[in-house]
């Protein structure tokens, strides 16, 4: 019998610092809920809107997968490796943080705001030599089909990471159904709402809704406006 | 009353932010180091009521400094530190704290 929690989009940590509107879904920074601290490997799901040429200046990481997906805008990141890139919107940034990196990340435009998901994994192994990767996404590709953007392996669709973890985008015309298989016999997927609303396995999703579902092979998906937009991630439940 | 927290990590730039970050809060007292023997040295001297283990330890590294920390002190809580002094650190330390 498959489990599931829902996390509504007003129940999510809230900090607005001015220049930086970030809503978290998981515990981050000063937002503490220990009901709220991971789901799965999932560990962070930052929602940050960032106003025009702000953003974060150097600071490290070690041992978290760190992918950036930009909804809106552009960013502007370097790191100690030596990136120096700017990730526009339907473009995926991944870093594998390892043994540590410095980087900083800052709206690359002046008079925009920068929409933005962040989403740290914990990895499957400790102490890896850090990467990085971005990669442009065929956002035709995601119309009614769940395109996978990120997975394990180096030679599969999208950008890959230190964990047997699949995340998939897609963007849904108004009645389209369909079931997502999950990857990994013990992965769960956590479905998160980009835009629109939909159904999933019978719960009502609005935007920016979080619903984590486990104990399942595969979840049942309906779109119930036009160009609902949804990221599942499927991500082992146990933590290394 | 003061929380002290021993931070190791092999990352000299890390080391230096999780001292600013755990002792920027009042109830913490960070104490924060590279070297397994500059921990056990710490925490035979003073007492430590949480322990993080940052990045860069390898398995039997790891293992060796578990037991030594243990042995000097039977009741004190030793995690894994995710992140390298960002965003997760507070949750962290509130969780192994109870």
């Amino acid at each position: 019998m498959s489990q599931f929690i829902l996390h509504k989009e007003n129940t999510r940590g809230h900090a607005n610092h001015g220049w930086l509107n970030a809503h978290h879904s998981f515990s981050f920074a000063n937002y503490y809920n220990p009901e709220r601290m991971h789901f799965g490997v999932l560990r962070v799901l930052n929602d940050d809107l960032i106003d025009g040429g702000m953003g974060f200046g150097t600071h490290p990481h070690d041992n978290m997968e760190i992918i950036t997906i930009p909804l809106a805008g552009a960013i502007a990141h370097k790191d100690s490796m030596g990136n120096s890139a700017i990730i526009k919107s339907g473009e995926i940034q991944v870093m594998s943080a390892g043994t540590g990196v410095s980087h900083s990340e800052f709206n690359a435009l002046e008079n925009e705001k920068l929409s933005l998901l962040q989403i740290w994994l914990f990895p499957n192994k400790k102490n890896v030599s850090p990467r990085y990767d971005q990669m442009a996404l065929d956002v035709d590709a995601r119309r009614n089909n769940f395109q996978q953007i990120l997975s394990p392996n180096a030679d599969d669709a999208g950008v890959w990471i230190h964990q047997d973890a699949w995340f998939s985008l897609g963007k849904f015309d108004a009645g389209f159904e369909t079931e997502y298989k999950i990857k990994k016999a013990g992965n769960g997927v956590y479905a998160f709402v980009i835009s629109g609303e939909v159904t999933i396995n019978g719960q009502t999703l609005s935007k920016r809704d979080g619903l984590g579902i486990w104990d399942t092979d595969s979840i049942n998906f309906k779109a119930n406006s036009a160009d609902a937009e949804v990221l599942l991630m499927d991500v082992p439940m146990e933590l290394n | 009353m003061q929380t002290t927290i021993l931070y190791i990590g092999r990352d000299t730039e890390i080391t230096v932010v999780m001292n600013r970050l755990l002792n920027a809060r009042p109830e913490w007292k960070g104490v924060c180091v590279c070297t397994d023997e500059e921990a056990i040295s710490i925490c035979e001297e003073q007492e430590i009521d949480l322990v993080l283990l940052g990045n860069g330890i390898d398995p039997d590294a790891e293992k060796r400094l578990r037991a030594r920390l243990l042995e000097i002190r039977p009741d004190v809580k030793i995690i894994q530190h995710y992140g390298g002094g960002s965003g997760l650190l507070y949750g962290e330390i509130m969780i192994a704290l109870g």
